[in-house]
């Protein structure tokens, strides 16, 4: 039961609309209710090439050789490609931005980092053909040391995962980590009646869209590719796909908009280049289509993260300053986790007005499938941590927890830890709404507080 | 092996298709009869968006060999509309009851209802639950799915009174 | 042994859009012959409702119905630039953006109108249903297909409009983080009550309160499905779900649904949700972003119930029957 509750901000709202604010069908509903929504694999152009990938079996491993004498022996297989196949092999998602380093290979060069990791692609005639000469392949290994452990990974001595990057840490502009400094909190942890810290972690998490990530590349009559694909972001699949095949971005087209969930895991680039170079390289359509274990165990997840707050509290429950040492486990390679570090630094302390505050956010590299960007990327591990806080503290303070956060909460005209002025916000105003809805009683002072009014 | 000859009902109609050994009913209906609203969306009995019935009863696609069905009655999302395109009660129960996001597992949660309530037109809460066991749903949260089902079966009985 | 009951709350913000490098996005927009407006974009739908939301600011902007709005996307040869569907970013930049095209598109549709019903520009309106009007004489009015029509093939004017969206690009200051990252916040606060099994560990959510502000509910029943939805999910990354569920550890990874559990349709609690705008001026009609934000605050709520059941506070996602049940052992000893 969901409902709109017009009570709040009187003053700030405007009714006069026609066709906002009211309940409108969706736009694909028909479609979904019929079957006739048309989605990337729903497509089945002739002379269809399947393409599966061979991957690492091992964490971290120098790669000794790949025979492919067996699989290129099975019946249909019509090639398959190695790093020496991808013109521009190494890359990063966000170099479109300008994003250092490269750190990524398409394919496998003389090293894998994860297990998963993509070693070689077979294009077959059908799905049968090329996973039995997957399986045909031989990689050996030479096997190197791994790390699975963020803070283990900073530590002297850890092996290196990603040559590129040079440290197991992402560098921001000369630091090791995405730094907030505001105040002084070492002053407010002198001055405060209480010091609580407490240590939070998550593990990956899968986005599991029902549809997997995939793509079907069709060569077209004047020489350009047509993209089929249900990436979360046409242009950005584009410029990177371009850049990685070195041809002109003109030449290739994608065809999308309509996914069967996202939820953050198909902003990755990982089908559509290794599919185009198939595609050209046959001249024929070529599907890539993660399987469902390719999902579940290849697909970037939601990075782990380790966090620890300390915080500076006094005994009427004002939090005087707040301390936070974040890891961002982003696996072997840095695909979107840089950006969603910084993300995490802009969401410190919370939604909270507290005048000191130091964060160091690290977005470490591991021997794991590479993190990458999902719904609430930054943040919603971060929240785990920041309100399972919130609710420790008020316990040990004896505190109504309601009461421990509208004393806290944000409000118009706050300066954040962000050196951003606070606007527009309502932390005041849900709580008082959840607070009436679950019948949980705030005293007259807390019900007449208002996000809108300065402190 | 030698691809052999399958004949089907499907949704109404006969169909014939040549089928390699092993291929699944999902593929035959996918590649080689155009039918594409069941999904393949993890081809291994897990996830339910490929959910078609057979001879009545719901069947995960995916799972079943094609050549051991010959002569069955298939029915898939696109043959659940009048042939005019009229929704029937399931269809209109989902497009009113915003029960759809993205649409991937719709024509699987479709079909069980369908099953469901051919068998049962009044069935508990409980009883809907039960039926879409098998079908995972990312976006909705499954409640407005339930909704409609149930509000689906108020419909067709409502129908059938009239 | 006995099922505990416990109560949690957790109040959390996030932010709409991002900043990477600059963040734009653009629409165009043209009038049929017979007075359709098509909004072409390459942006994406991810379920979320993009295509449905985009067409209803498209439509209050022009004053036309809902019906009378295509939208044409995703296409990278016919529809113009989108960063992609995430930070919360689409219904914020793709709306303004599309805001601004129809902004553009109606100056145009009133001033053929204009010419067509001789009268100042300035004194027409739209009636919602399909007519420009003169206000104040609503008898002299033109419908849109009429007009349309007078624009292709009588004036020679094409009824049209571009718009973009950029939030400018802002580089974090490196010393102390001071950066302008996103464009607005929305809120949240999520009570939940749990039932821990102190014998078995298994913990079930039995209602979720949600309280939302968010700018403004465009269309409150897509807002209702994501609330929904976002709350069964955040639930679920509290229960349920890793791919490394011994993390560090790289060993017992689910490989498919059977091993990577989440709630079914069975495990679902009762939701109450209610939905507070406050709107914010970058927005369009002043939306923030609900998609993301509705899984964050269920998890700690859920965290701290536990803690409130049975006194075991769980600091490692996800809150397994094993993890219940060692915290339980802690606490007595065992």
């Amino acid at each position: 039961m969901t409902s709109l509750d017009k009570t709040f901000f009187p003053g700030e709202q405007r009714d006069d609309f026609t066709v906002i604010g009211s309940v409108t069908q969706r736009a694909d509903a028909l479609g979904h209710v019929t079957g006739r929504t048309a989605f990337f694999e729903d497509l089945t152009p002739p002379g269809l090439l399947h393409l599966k990938m061979a991957r690492s079996q091992r964490h971290h491993a120098r790669i000794a050789g790949v025979d492919l004498s067996d699989a290129l022996a099975v019946d249909g297989v019509v090639r398959i490609l190695t790093h020496a196949d991808i013109p521009n092999n190494l890359y990063t998602p966000l170099k479109l931005i300008g994003v250092e380093p490269d750190d990524e290979p398409i394919l496998a060069e003389d090293t894998v980092r994860y297990l998963g990791d993509p070693i070689c692609a077979v294009v077959a005639e059908t799905e049968a053909a090329a996973y039995e000469a997957v399986a045909r392949i031989r990689v050996t290994y030479q096997d190197l040391p791994a790390v699975f452990d963020v803070e283990e990974a900073l530590a002297e001595g850890a092996p290196l995962v990603n040559e590129y990057q040079g440290h197991n840490y992402f560098t921001y502009e000369g630091h090791h980590c995405r730094r907030l400094r505001f105040g002084d909190v070492d002053e407010a942890f002198a001055r405060a009646d209480h010091v609580f810290e407490w240590r939070y972690e998550s593990a990956p998490i899968e986005h599991a869209p029902t549809e997997t990530t995939g793509c079907i590349v069709v060569p077209q009559p004047d020489g350009r590719l047509r993209i089929h694909s249900d990436t979360q972001a046409c242009f950005f699949t584009l410029d990177n796909t371009a850049l990685i095949l070195g041809t002109p971005f003109n030449k290739l087209r994608i065809v999308g908009g309509t996914v069967g969930g996202g939820f953050g895991g198909k902003v990755d680039i990982v089908v559509e280049p290794v599919a185009c170079v198939a595609a050209m390289l046959t001249n024929r359509p070529v599907k890539f289509v993660y399987t469902r274990y390719e999902e579940m165990q290849v697909s970037s997840p939601r990075a782990a993260e380790r966090i620890y707050i300390k915080d500076a509290v006094m005994n009427d429950g004002r939090i005087l300053g707040r301390k936070i040492i974040l890891y961002v486990d982003a696996g072997a390679y840095a695909r979107h986790s840089p950006y969603g570090t910084t993300k995490a630094a802009a969401h410190m302390p919370g939604p909270y007005a507290i005048p000191n505050v130091w964060a160091d956010c690290h977005c470490v590299f591991t021997n794991r499938t590479p993190s990458s960007a999902m719904r609430g990327f930054g943040v919603t591990i971060a929240d785990f941590a920041l309100e399972s806080q919130m609710d420790r503290i008020a316990r040990a303070l004896e505190m109504d927890p309601l009461r421990l956060r509208l004393l806290n909460a944000y409000r118009d005209g706050d300066m954040k830890a962000h050196r951003k002025v606070a606007e527009g916000t309502a932390l005041i105003e849900v709580i008082q709404k959840a607070a009436a809805m679950v019948g949980h009683e705030l005293p007259a002072e807390f019900r007449r507080m208002s996000s809108a009014e300065g402190r | 092996m030698a691809s052999t000859v399958v004949s089907l009902r499907l949704n109404g109609r006969p169909a014939e298709f040549l089928a390699r050994p092993g291929t699944s009913l999902l593929s035959s209906l996918r590649d080689s009869l155009g039918l594409m609203a069941a999904k393949r969306g993890c081809a291994q009995g897990g996830c339910g968006t490929c959910t078609v019935l057979l001879d009545g009863r719901p069947v995960m696609s995916c799972l079943v060999a094609v050549e051991t069905i010959e002569g069955a009655s298939v029915r898939t999302l696109e043959g659940v509309a009048a042939d005019d395109g009229r929704l029937d009660a399931v269809q209109s129960a989902f497009l009113d009851g915003f029960a759809t996001q993205c649409g991937f597992c719709t024509a699987g949660m479709i079909m069980v209802a369908e099953s469901l309530l051919a068998g049962n037109p009044d069935p508990s809460r409980d009883e809907v639950v039960e039926a879409i066991s098998g079908n995972v749903c990312r976006c909705t949260g499954y409640a407005s799915i339930i909704a409609a089902i149930l509000d689906a079966a108020r419909r067709k009985r409502e129908v059938d009174v009239v | 042994m006995a099922i505990r009951r416990g109560r949690g709350y957790a109040a959390v913000n996030y932010p709409t859009g991002m900043n990477l490098g600059g963040d734009p996005s653009q629409a165009l927009i043209h009038a049929t012959t017979t007075g359709t407006f098509v909004v072409s974009l390459s942006s994406v739908d991810l379920g979320q409702g993009l295509k449905t939301v985009v067409a209803q600011c498209a439509a209050e902007v022009l004053g036309l119905p809902y019906g009378n709005i295509l939208v044409d996307t995703a296409d990278t040869d016919t529809g113009p630039h989108c960063m992609g569907t995430f930070a919360s970013r689409g219904t914020h930049r793709v709306g303004n953006a599309v805001i601004m095209a129809a902004t553009e598109a109606r100056e145009v549709m009133l001033a053929v109108a204009a010419d067509e019903l001789e009268v100042d520009a300035g004194d027409l309106e739209t009636d919602g249903s399909g007519f420009v009007q003169v206000k104040g004489a609503e008898q002299k009015r033109i419908h849109i297909t009429d007009l349309a029509l007078a624009a292709h093939f009588k004036q020679g004017r094409t009824i049209s409009g571009r718009g973009i969206f950029l939030k400018e690009k802002n580089d974090p200051v490196p010393e102390t983080g001071e950066m302008d990252p996103d464009s607005c916040q929305a809120h949240a606060c999520t009570v939940a009550v749990v039932d821990v099994d102190d014998e078995t560990g298994v913990v079930e959510v039995v209602t979720m309160y949600n309280a939302y502000e968010i700018g403004r509910a465009l269309n409150p029943a897509t807002v209702a499905q994501q609330v929904e939805g976002g709350a069964w999910m955040g639930m679920s990354h509290a229960l349920f779900e890793a791919t490394e569920p011994y993390y560090p550890a790289r060993s017992h990874g689910p490989a498919d649904f059977s091993e990577y559990l989440m709630p079914t349709a069975a495990d679902i609690p009762e939701q109450h949700s209610a939905i507070l705008e406050r709107p914010a001026e970058s927005g369009p009609f002043g939306a923030k972003g609900i998609g993301e934000m509705t899984a964050n605050a269920p998890i700690p709520a859920i965290a701290n119930a536990i803690y409130d059941a049975c006194g075991v506070r769980l600091t490692a996602m996800p809150f397994t029957p094993e993890r219940v049940l060692r915290g339980l052992d802690a606490l007595t000893g065992g």
